[in-house]
């Protein structure tokens, strides 16, 4: 029997991945691609507790929603890092600091 | 052990390996490719938490629609970060990755620490959906159930999701769109 606490550990592990990935890479696709995993994270466990409301779907249904929202986020995030590297010819998130000085 | 429970941890650990391999890795195209893998070994523990639409949906909208966005952005930033992560050795945890190891590995312990007190298997309200048949079943079509849900019961949040859909097509055109030389 697959209980509730494995789905919660793994999502655990998949969310410290992710912070680890955001905090350290200094490339903003890879910091995006630690976000993405975050949010993954976030989503194993609505459908994990998903499976105990059949009648309303209630966590399948923000799961499909948080899937719909992180694609419009990555897709408005790209854009973003195009025209960064337009501009300042890096995506290092440590190199674009014109307002610092 | 029956099969299923050895197919959902074999499931686990290749998605937890791919996604250390992602961490780990040097290389953005590996680490892309490899979060391909993640992707999909979570489309499949989705399966085993009896999911199978929201499986599906990540696979098309993730696989199909956001890795394909990532490796574009990747192959239009240029020729230097190209030749920059040839240079970058794959492979040993730098020094200034420290901090943020030692960040991560005690925020797991917390997590882990909570999930452990918080006991998520004796949950009352789960045992109560449990004697009431609320609990879906390996048989059960939960497709047309989740269809007839979102018409009905979340038809507020599915609009104001379209209206925030339009928003961000139009948004993100708008951003990317060359400037300058009209």
């Amino acid at each position: 029997m697959i209980t509730l606490t494995d789905f919660l550990l793994i999502s655990a592990v998949l969310f410290c991945i992710g912070l680890y990935i955001v905090i350290s890479k200094s490339n903003a696709i890879q910091v995006l691609i630690g976000i993405e995993l975050i949010l993954n994270a976030a989503i194993l466990n609505l459908v994990a507790f998903g499976r105990y409301d059949k009648l309303n779907n209630n966590g399948q249904t923000f799961a499909i929603f948080a899937i719909v929202l992180a694609a419009a986020t990555t897709a408005v995030a790209l854009a973003i890092i195009l025209n960064v590297y337009r501009r300042y010819k890096t995506i290092e998130p440590d190199k674009i600091d014109q307002l610092k000085n | 052990m029956s099969l299923t429970v050895i197919l959902f941890y074999v499931m686990a650990f290749i998605t937890i390996t791919s996604a250390l391999f992602v961490a780990y890795s040097g290389n953005l195209v590996r680490s892309i490719f490899m979060f391909f893998i993640t992707l999909f070994g979570l489309a499949g523990l989705y399966v085993f938490a009896l999911a199978d639409f929201v499986a599906i949906t990540q696979i098309v909208i993730y696989v199909g629609g956001i890795l394909v966005l990532i490796l574009f952005a990747f192959m239009l930033s240029g020729r230097e970060t190209l030749d920059r992560l040839k240079q970058q050795s794959a492979g040993f945890i730098g020094f200034n990755d420290w901090p943020s190891l030692l960040l991560a590995v005690l925020f797991f312990v917390v997590l882990v620490n909570v999930i452990l007190k918080a006991t998520p298997d004796a949950l009352a309200w789960t045992h109560i959906a449990a004697t009431v048949g609320n609990v879906i079943s390996n048989t059960d079509t939960t497709t047309s159930n989740i269809g007839i849900n979102l018409m009905t019961r979340y038809l507020l949040p599915f609009e104001a999701i379209s209206i925030l859909l339009l928003m961000v097509l139009v948004g993100a055109a708008h951003l990317a769109r060359k400037e300058g030389t009209e």
